[in-house]
């Protein structure tokens, strides 16, 4: 047996956007255990339910995080909704559903980029960004905001978005659909970009499973799992069906995001076409008490916002279960046997967000 | 739109890892460990998922100064709720696969979350003695 050392990777590091550190446990060129360090972004947001009333708290739940910023606000309204029974307004519920998938959009585009940018393939993370872009400009166009959107409230959304300006979008992702086909058609069939993730960081769907894999992560080692399955927001009323493939490489973690671009265009294209008429909220007077799980589908996978009320302006708990930190522990699995050069892709394939996780 | 059922089932503390072990044998996933301070108290929470999308829950109260065993035998991913349980809140956790000794967050109050750091919440919702 050889000699085994320990590198450290991290906190910072090329390829992390956010700090993370990790020891490698290495003999000679392969991991064989790595063990990870968080808490260097740690806020403590969930502390802060405690000062702020449940209706403003939304502005803190949607800065947990400033990719999926839109999809947080949104969970803890349906949390706090479900704890005070609100029967929010249809109309809201499809805008709900419309500005997720354009999260969803501009976040795994993103990270398709940051991945072509890990690889060094420098024309391909642009050509992913441009047209990230354009679904920023959505955002803008919709909410007023590009990052945090800021249009989610407790019993409905802030404003209406007129016919008009949601065909619009939909004209918008027509005219940029060819490019899309052109750029995922790369990350799918360029030999360049199958050989450096092929067969790298395998999961098998048994490990993703029991591990507490989330989203394309999970997805991608053959499980159907998607929460938007469950029906919350306009999901329900919209024909939908998870993106699935089996081989639990950082490859099959690449597709699952790219086609997923093409089922977030269709489904914010059903929502356009069938939202209802009528009043985007509605009036809550009271206080919640009870207690709600409430849960989504980020583009990372699954986030469960948790809620406990005492009849108080003031929650007794607010409670984030992100998907990066559900993700970590079938990350250290995915990392087992890898060579050291690899270990910056197969880090990447999670979509990690370390400010998110450890909120 | 659909909200899922909340089923929530308070355990005894000495059936805790038995019934988790039969959620394991039954297939489901283990989705979160949550913790919340009540009434001096702390109620921890496991949830799990099955196949379809059920939502289920299991749940233990617990005194401060409590000692609960890990259910990472069965869950092996569960060593992070555990680490997060044992920084913010000061709950001893036996037996984790994966132990960071108190190191997993770095807060500026040790056991931040802790029954006895929750400031007193009024029936305003202000913190005693804010203005």
């Amino acid at each position: 047996m050889s000699r085994q050392i320990v590198i450290p990777f991290g906190p910072q590091h090329p390829v992390l956007p956010e700090p993370i550190h990790l020891d490698l446990v290495m003999e000679d060129e392969r991991v064989v255990e790595a063990l990870p360090s968080i808490g260097y972004v740690h806020r403590g947001l969930e502390k802060l339910v405690e000062k702020r009333e449940y209706k403003d708290f939304v502005y803190i739940a949607e800065r947990i995080c400033g990719i999926c910023s839109f999809i947080h606000g949104m969970t803890y309204c349906h949390a706090v909704e479900g704890v005070m029974d609100l029967p929010v307004p249809p109309r809201a519920l499809y805008l709900r559903t419309v500005w997720s998938e354009l999260s969803r959009l501009h976040s795994h585009l993103l990270w398709l980029g940051l991945l072509a940018d890990s690889m060094g393939f420098e024309s391909l993370f642009m050509q992913a960004w441009r047209l990230r872009e354009h679904v920023l400009d959505d955002l803008e166009a919709t909410t007023g905001n590009r990052v945090i959107q800021g249009v989610c409230k407790v019993g409905g959304v802030r404003h209406d978005v007129d016919d008009r300006k949601l065909h619009e979008i939909l004209d918008g992702l027509d005219e940029i659909r060819p490019q899309l086909d052109d750029l995922v058609n790369v990350f799918v069939r360029d030999n360049s970009v199958r050989h450096r993730l092929g067969g790298l960081g395998v999961l098998t769907e048994q490990q993703a499973w029991e591990l507490g894999a989330v989203g394309p992560v999970l997805r991608a080692s053959g499980v159907a799992n998607d929460i938007r399955q469950t029906g919350y927001a306009a999901y329900d009323e919209l024909d939908f069906h998870p993106v699935v493939e089996t081989a639990g490489d950082c490859y099959a973690r690449t597709v699952v995001r790219a086609k997923e671009l093409f089922t977030s265009i269709d489904l914010i294209r059903q929502a356009v076409e069938t939202i209802p008429e009528g009043p985007v909220e509605m009036k809550v007077t009271g206080n919640p008490k009870g207690e709600f799980y409430a849960r989504s589908e980020q583009p990372r996978g699954e986030v469960v916002h948790y809620v406990k009320a005492n009849g108080t302006k003031n929650l007794v708990r607010f409670r984030v279960r992100t998907p990066t930190f559900t993700n970590i522990p079938p990350l250290l699995e995915a990392m087992k046997g890898i060579e050291l050069a690899d270990v910056p892709v197969v880090v990447l394939s999670i979509d990690p967000c370390i400010g998110c996780a450890e909120r | 739109m659909k909200r899922e059922a909340q089923e929530v089932e308070t355990i005894d503390l000495s059936d805790l890892l038995s019934r988790v072990a039969l959620q394991k044998a039954a297939g489901d996933r283990l989705i979160a460990i949550s913790c919340a301070t009540v009434e001096g108290t702390y109620e921890i929470t496991y949830s799990f998922e099955d196949r379809d999308h059920r939502f289920t829950h299991l749940r233990i109260v617990v005194p401060p100064g409590a000692t609960i065993p890990s259910v990472t035998p069965s869950f092996w991913g569960a060593f992070v709720y555990e680490n997060e349980i044992h920084d913010l809140y000061g709950i001893t956790v036996t037996g984790i696969n994966v132990d960071y000794g108190g190191h997993f967050y770095t807060t500026k109050v040790p056991f931040a979350f802790a029954a006895a750091a929750s400031p007193k919440a009024g029936p305003a919702g202000k913190e005693t003695g804010e203005e």
